[in-house]
């Protein structure tokens, strides 16, 4: 593996109640080029705001809800999803 | 007509949604309107505002109407859901569903305002007679910019 591919910087969108609680619309995020859903929220906790987040928060991964166990590649659009509330 | 879902920020025409659903295959047409209600658990509301993930509201709105259809047997299946500020009594989304039977038509239009409400990213802020405004957590959880 080339050094250069072993990280890679994510962005991470925010909306409502968590971007209110982070203080922002996006975070990056640095993570192994191998990293996980989990890994980048486990990184997003290392954020000032970040106890505000409740325990297993939604993550979609390119406008899809995904699991935490799910890759992520460089350049995904990722995004932390508070509890919905639409209607 | 296909299935139809959109996000708008202009007040939502019920009749138009109506229109969009009625076909001469249809039997019954029910129009559903959500609308802000001044009282929510107790605190009096003046208003709401309601912001998405756009890109994906839009996605997961529009993959609930053609699973609606698909699931109900009918292509009549419309869905506007409002965002920005509204006040009280505004309509924030309307669903019309055609089919040719009232009963499929009212399991459809049911089904597709729980499923919108179940995974559609979109949030509503309300906003009290104290001046303070809230994000609604369904969960039940403590949200950000409440107390501990």
């Amino acid at each position: 593996m080339y050094d250069a591919i072993a990280h890679m910087t994510v962005t991470v969108l925010l909306f409502a109640s968590y971007a209110e609680a982070f203080g922002a619309s996006s975070l990056a995020v640095e993570v192994a080029g191998n990293a996980t859903v989990a890994d980048v929220l486990s990184n997003v906790r290392t954020h000032p705001g970040a106890d505000r987040l409740p325990p297993m928060p939604l993550v979609a991964v390119n406008q899809q809800y995904a699991d935490p166990h799910a890759l992520v590649r460089d350049g995904d659009e990722i995004a932390l999803i508070p509890p919905v509330a639409g209607g | 007509m296909t299935p139809l879902a959109s996000l708008v920020r202009a007040p939502i025409d019920p009749i138009a949604l109506v229109r969009a659903a009625s076909s001469p295959r249809n039997g019954a047409v029910i129009l559903f309107l959500g609308a802000v209600r001044q009282v929510n658990e107790g605190r009096d509301v003046t208003g709401i505002d309601y912001a998405a993930y756009e890109a994906m509201a839009q996605r997961e709105l529009q993959a609930i109407v053609d699973e609606g259809a698909t699931r109900f047997g009918t292509a009549d299946v419309v869905v506007e859901h409002r965002l920005g500020e509204l006040q009280v009594e505004d309509v924030s989304v309307g669903i019309a569903v055609g089919h040719a039977h009232r009963d499929a038509a009212y399991a459809a239009s049911r089904w597709v305002i729980e499923e919108l409400k179940r995974r559609v990213p979109i949030w509503k802020r309300e906003h009290y007679t104290d001046g303070t405004r809230e994000w609604v957590d369904p969960t039940g959880h403590v949200g950000a910019g409440s107390p501990r």
